[in-house]
């Protein structure tokens, strides 16, 4: 098995499923882009270094995700519209144990 | 005015090496950025970070690749408005345009070449309700002049490096320097971090955290914010005559938008088949602030599109001069300046 399912809210509330491969080293900000479930240019702004937070995302399901990193941690403290459940979508690597995951993305900045 | 023949706007690594093509092409070059140093996002956002894919460079970080470039155009001395954003553009009579940046300072080129990557990097602006009232009447999103500061109350916002060294050199310059944070880590240099931590200990900083402003008040001008602890929730309200908050930059688009050209997901849209112009004749658009069908946001792809990019430029500036394209092992390099590189001259001679 290569896909997984992801739900994906865009900023507008439109829900998608769509099919993430697992096997192209891709994480969910590209997944998004490569879908363009969000403009270009307003996602993914940094390339994915976890170094500006236009990824950021609401994770609706109870997947076990990895653990934030240093930099994760530290971007998700200088990011507007933050809560409990933001993580950036850069920083989430498509593996099989996320099939099903739902999340959300977050507004844009201003 | 600052004359050119081609006018570059951004100096990323894209805009740079189009200094070094227009240069063999005998074609001079000015620069505007509106961050304070060359480099774009490679000096901004990732100096230090490993690039893979430059052809040629197996592993190379991103601040030497602009080191590298810029020693590459030295010879050709390009000029650089730096700090400033191009705000403007008007077309001249003699079909040369003229580019104004937000100081005001004018560029005139037959030739544009926007190389912008993603925009110019403006400051994040946290989303407070009436924070626009009292930009210039207190808030400010980057220092320029310390000194305005002297004996005033300042609080600073942010975690990262400049919160850091604008609140240690403040420390020194303000009646008070209040710094607050989100978390209680910050993500800085381990030595700005512990002379913070130094300052905090002499009482000459006052740290909040983990915590945000939440809101601002004062009649006229600023006099004082809300901070909010954010993990009981508990409001404080804090004197200040200033209000910096240092959260980055993050680029945008800004004023090229409304040039009039031909914008398509939020980049500028160009005829990749031949020279990467836009719709509007002696304008191009080169590296990640184009787009094209296929268009990959790469900085190689960049140094071609730029490579390209200065022959049509070279046509169009001199209709009438026959030119064919020379290597520079055959034609060597030769500088503005009067230097000149070449390849060394084979030795012939005779063998006994």
């Amino acid at each position: 098995m290569s896909d997984i399912k992801i739900k994906i809210t865009d900023r507008e509330g439109v829900s998608h499923e769509v099919d993430a491969p697992t096997d192209m080293n891709m994480n969910l900000m590209e997944v998004v882009r490569s879908y363009e479930l969000a403009p270009e240019g307003t996602i993914g702004i940094c390339g994915g270094m976890a170094m500006c937070a236009s990824c950021q995302c609401y994770i609706q399901s109870e997947h076990q995700l990895p653990e934030k990193s240093d930099d994760e941690e530290a971007m998700l403290a200088e990011a507007f519209f933050v809560k409990d459940n933001s993580r950036l979508g850069c920083q989430i690597r498509i593996t099989e144990d996320l099939d099903g995951l739902e999340v959300e993305l977050a507004p844009e900045e201003a | 005015m600052i004359k050119t023949d081609i006018l570059i706007i951004g100096a990323g690594p894209t805009g740079l090496f189009a200094v070094f093509e227009a240069g063999l092409l005998q074609l001079k070059c000015h620069l505007i950025d509106a961050l304070p140093q060359p480099g774009g996002q490679c000096s901004e956002i990732y100096p230090k970070k490993p690039i893979y894919d430059i052809p040629g460079f197996p592993e190379i970080l991103a601040g030497e690749l602009v080191d590298n470039l810029m020693e590459q155009i030295k010879p050709f001395q390009p000029g650089f408005t730096l700090g400033e954003r191009a705000e403007t553009i008007e077309k001249m009579e003699d079909g040369s345009f003229v580019v104004t940046t937000n100081k005001g300072t004018q560029h005139q080129a037959p030739v544009i070449a926007i190389a912008g990557g993603l925009g110019s990097f403006e400051p994040r602006k946290p989303l407070l309700d009436n924070l626009a009232q009292y930009e210039d009447n207190g808030v400010a999103y980057m220092i320029k002049e310390p000194e305005i500061y002297r004996d005033k109350k300042v609080l600073i916002a942010g975690g990262g490096d400049s919160a850091l060294d604008w609140s240690i050199f403040l420390a020194d310059v303000a009646d008070e320097v209040t710094l607050v944070h989100r978390r209680n880590e910050f993500r800085g240099a381990l030595d700005s971090v512990e002379k913070v931590q130094q300052l905090k200990n002499e009482g000459k900083i006052n740290l909040i955290t983990p915590a945000e402003v939440v809101a601002l008040h004062g009649e006229d001008k600023l006099e004082r914010v809300t901070v909010k602890n954010t993990d009981t929730s508990k409001e404080t309200d804090v004197a200040v005559d200033n209000f910096i908050p240092l959260f980055g930059l993050s680029p945008k688009l800004g004023p090229i938008a409304d040039w009039g050209l031909e914008i398509e997901k939020n980049a500028i849209k160009v005829d990749n088949s031949l020279d990467y112009q836009t719709n509007i004749p002696g304008i191009y658009a080169i590296g990640d602030v184009n787009t094209y069908p296929g268009k990959l946001k790469l900085i190689l792809c960049g140094f071609h599109e730029a490579t390209l990019m200065c022959q049509s430029a070279y046509q169009r500036i001199h209709p009438d001069k026959k030119y064919v394209m020379k290597y520079t092992t055959v034609g060597g390099v030769t500088g503005f300046d009067g230097s000149k590189k070449e390849a060394p001259k084979a030795v012939v001679k005779a063998i006994d």
